[in-house]
């Protein structure tokens, strides 16, 4: 999707005269500290809003009026905002920029949690920061499954199919062995083969990637759908029972306050998902293989003279996009829930905005994940305290995100320049 | 009698009796089935022009084989899924024949009822029984021609519309909103609610069309994302005081009032409606407007080639945005007979099913050609009308029909497969070609 892939259009002039991309950042920052001061501030009660470091509303606690906090952090968001218009050097950017929308979302909490019915008017830091690990981790998968293979010049919209095809095979082998480690591995085989079906047809058969990736979605939907009726729902004991993963406490860091109880007492696939966060990001940028994954991305020609195999390396990454994806997707069935039809319902497409708001790299995929996951997460505690906001706009956050990111209102994003285009040799 | 040119008459011979004329005609007749297993002779047959064609890997045989293979693949998903029929398979050294007749049973008889429940029932009886198949497949066609229409016309200006779920969303809620909320007379209340759909499909379509133009964002990511909007507003807006069904707890809106909803064609016991005479429309509009209009020429120039099409003195930035609201429009109007049809009267979550997705497979499937995309949607209509059918008869999950479109675009897509596999002759390949490959 690169934004000069179209050359010919008309790009506004974005980094031209006195309202540089910064600058109107900084406008946008304005705004929103206004809104957040005036409305917020007005909205919120008296109140104390109390943010617990628990599960539950006692324990310690950070603890704010409810007016003075939307008040408060709105004004930094107006500073941040005022300070990005005034002109800051370049580098401070993308600081002043996190600092701003963090206040941002920290005055709207403080309004929130502040006008909440009496008795709920708490906002459990524990249970947030762990739903929005849950909740980001099928994104962090899928994330990474778009990684590799985009960044070797595959476009990967089947993700959502991959994780099915994993959540399901998961399921069914998993149940069918009694083991959980059987369940995984067949859950990597299931992605790992709506990946092969991917990279077979766009390699092989050259057929355009994004029309393969929709039509392998609904192919995974349909297989998985049409077993799930015919195996799973009227013998749910035999072929939907699968194992689950134990959670594995961490000892010392389990201690750790708020981070210790949401993160290091989950199940592998939490350990996992991070830890092949670290893995791709530093193969990627610091080994041969990853040398040649993004040489085939950017310039396959170039790549291919110089001696590296092109189809055999995308073949490659393909089939281990599907790999990750699978496992991803046995995330939710060998740790959380029983298979259902269609029970990714989306999130691979998240995965995907996920993927292109991270800029097709690993870490910047985990914090995007994390992100989307915490609006996620947001909109169920919306929900659960009886907010005025309707969760639906909360959950329509992460696409809308996605819409300003590749129109480049928030910053730029570039896809590798040989994404999507099929290579054929001579 | 020798006779070297068998498909001709005999003109050229000497008058002759009655009687040696018919013993001339019957040679005659004789060495024209004769024909085609002579390897000397010069000139083919038409017998034999057709066998050739007919195994060249043009689009109708591509076509009719990807049918088949989808369907053997069908079959042996029947088959896996059954244990019953795979018990037999346990023994099929010791008898053969139980796992062979139990499968053929099971697979003939899913796709009997697919048949029955899409074309034609022999054992029907009665006008409404009769046609009751093929008003059913009427009524699942109707939508999935102006989706197909709008991923088409897209794809003919060079824009992948991966949208047109989301536009037929925006459709089918103001269709639906203005079919309960305003008193107007029975036609101009059905002309209005169908304006208001092609509407809010045109600005579904509209924002991804002047991001494109306007910052280069990428279309592909923009509409998928536009869908999932879309998704949430719907299901939002329905449990809103003033549209939600006051007399229900779960999420229904109002009836769509009767003056707004499309007349039923064939008595009201059979459902297809005036839907599909508007497709039939549509799908005429959208071949002049690609093959004979201006707007459609420089659309077809922006898709084939930007820079030339730039050079040549056309605005893409206008043609982009114009391309996209058609295309909204299209499936908004497709969404929005999702609630004036007779599939249903009121916005659900689920009211508008798949149609944007497989409008997608329709238009791909119909080459990105306005009267293929027809047929494309005739078939898909089939097979969706036949599975209800198979569903409820053989107890076969409906899913195998999203299954089966699935693998049938597959395999026409890669073109090249289809014609490894059974062996084509290599003819007119490039013209199946639907592929955009240009990637992000």
């Amino acid at each position: 999707m690169s934004t000069t892939a179209v050359p010919d259009v008309a790009v506004a002039p974005v980094d031209q005269g006195f309202w540089t991309r910064h600058r109107k950042t900084g406008a946008v920052l304005l705004a929103l500290g206004l809104l957040a001061t005036v409305l917020f501030g007005a909205l919120a009660t008296g109140q104390q809003a109390r943010f617990t470091l628990s599960e539950t509303e006692g324990g310690a606690a950070l603890e704010i009026n409810g007016t003075v906090g939307a008040i408060l952090f709105g004004v930094v968001t107006l500073l941040a905002g005022g300070a990005l218009l005034a002109g800051m050097p370049k580098r401070r950017f993308t600081l002043v920029l996190g600092v701003g929308l963090l206040a941002f979302v920290l005055s709207f909490l403080c309004w929130q949690v502040s006008a909440a019915p009496e008795g709920r008017n708490f906002m459990p830091l524990v249970n947030v920061v762990r739903g929005t690990f849950v909740l980001a981790l099928p994104l962090i998968f899928g994330a990474l499954a778009g990684v590799l293979c985009e960044r070797s010049g595959v476009v990967n919209v089947a993700i959502e199919g991959q994780l099915l095809m994993g959540a399901f095979s998961g399921a069914l082998f998993g149940s069918l062995s009694g083991s959980v480690w059987v369940g995984l591995v067949a859950a990597a085989v299931g992605g790992a083969f709506i990946s092969l079906l991917l990279a077979v047809f766009a390699i092989r058969y050259l057929v355009d990637q994004v029309v393969m990736g929709i039509v392998l979605n609904l192919l995974a939907v349909g297989v998985t759908g049409f077993l799930y009726e015919r195996l799973m729902q009227p013998n749910a004991e035999r072929y939907n029972s699968a194992p689950r993963f134990a959670n594995w406490e961490i000892p010392l860091l389990k201690d750790i306050p708020l981070i210790g109880p949401a993160l290091f007492r989950g199940n592998i696939f939490l350990y996992l998902g991070l830890l092949l966060v670290l893995v791709i990001h530093i193969a990627l940028f610091r080994t041969r293989w990853g040398l040649r994954t993004r040489s085939v991305g950017e310039h396959p020609t170039a790549a291919d003279t110089l001696g590296v195999r092109v189809l055999r390396l995308r073949y490659r990454n393909v089939i281990m996009a599907g790999v990750v994806a699978g496992i991803g997707g046995a995330s939710y069935t060998l740790a959380l829930y029983t298979f259902t039809k269609n029970m990714i319902g989306g999130k691979g497409f998240i995965a995907l905005a996920a993927l292109i708001f991270g800029r097709w790299s690993p870490t910047g995929a985990l914090l995007a994940a994390l992100f989307f996951g915490f609006a996620d997460q947001l909109a169920t505690y919306l929900g659960a305290i009886g907010s005025a906001i309707p969760s639906q706009f909360l959950a329509m956050l992460p696409y809308l995100a996605t819409i300003l990111a590749v129109a480049g209102l928030v910053g730029r994003v570039r896809a590798p320049a040989a994404d999507g285009k099929p290579y054929v040799k001579g | 009698m020798t006779n070297s040119h068998p498909v001709s008459g005999s003109p050229d011979k000497e008058p002759a009796t009655e009687p040696a004329l018919a013993e001339a005609a019957g040679a005659d007749r004789a060495a024209t089935m004769a024909a085609p297993e002579r390897p000397e002779e010069p000139r083919p047959s038409l017998g034999r022009l057709f066998l050739d064609n007919l195994w060249a890997a043009n689009t109708v045989t591509v076509t009719v084989l990807a049918l088949l293979l989808a369907m053997l693949i069908g079959a042996i998903l029947i088959i896996v899924s059954d244990p019953e029929v795979l018990a037999t398979y346990g023994y099929l050294t010791a008898r053969p024949a139980d796992a062979l007749n139990s499968s053929w049973a099971v697979v003939s008889e899913a796709y009997a009822n697919l048949f029955k429940g899409a074309i034609l029932d022999p054992e029907a009886s009665g006008f409404t029984a009769a046609m009751s198949p093929i008003s059913e497949t009427l009524t699942y066609t109707a939508p999935l021609v102006f989706t197909g229409l709008s991923v088409a016309l897209a794809f003919r200006g060079g824009l992948f519309n991966i949208g047109a779920q989301g536009q037929a969303t925006l459709g089918v809620i103001l269709a639906a909103v203005t079919g309960f909320a305003l008193p107007l007379p029975p036609v101009a209340h059905l002309l209005v609610a169908l304006l208001a759909g092609a509407i809010g499909g045109a600005v579904w379509g509209f924002v991804p069309g002047i991001l494109k133009a306007r910052t280069g964002a990428h279309e592909v990511i923009n509409t998928i994302m536009l869908n999932y909007v879309a998704v949430y507003f719907l299901s939002w807006i329905i449990v809103q005081n003033g549209v939600q069904n006051p007399g229900r707890a779960d999420a229904i809106s109002k009836p769509v009032d009767s003056s707004a909803q499309l007349p039923r064609l064939l008595g009201a016991d059979l459902r297809v409606h005036a839907g599909i005479l508007l497709a039939v429309l549509a799908t005429w509009f959208v071949a002049w407007l690609l093959n004979r209009s201006t707007l459609g020429f420089e659309l077809r120039a922006v898709g084939a080639n930007p820079d030339a099409a730039r050079t040549a003195g056309i605005s893409i930035t206008k043609t982009y945005v114009l391309v996209m609201v058609l295309a909204g429009a299209l499936a908004g109007l497709g969404g929005s007979q999702m609630v004036l049809g007779t599939t249903a009267n009121a916005l659900t979550p689920l009211v508008v099913a798949q149609i944007g997705f497989d409008g997608i497979l329709v238009a791909l499937l119909g080459r990105v050609k306005p009267w293929g995309v027809l047929l494309a949607a005739l078939l898909f209509g089939a097979l969706q009308a036949g599975g209800n059918r198979m569903q409820s008869y053989s107890g076969i999950s409906l899913e195998l029909v999203t299954v089966l479109q699935a693998l049938i675009v597959i395999f026409i897509a890669a073109p090249a497969l289809v014609k490894a596999i059974f062996q084509l002759r290599a003819a007119r390949a490039a013209r199946l070609q639907t592929s955009l490959a240009k990637g992000w």
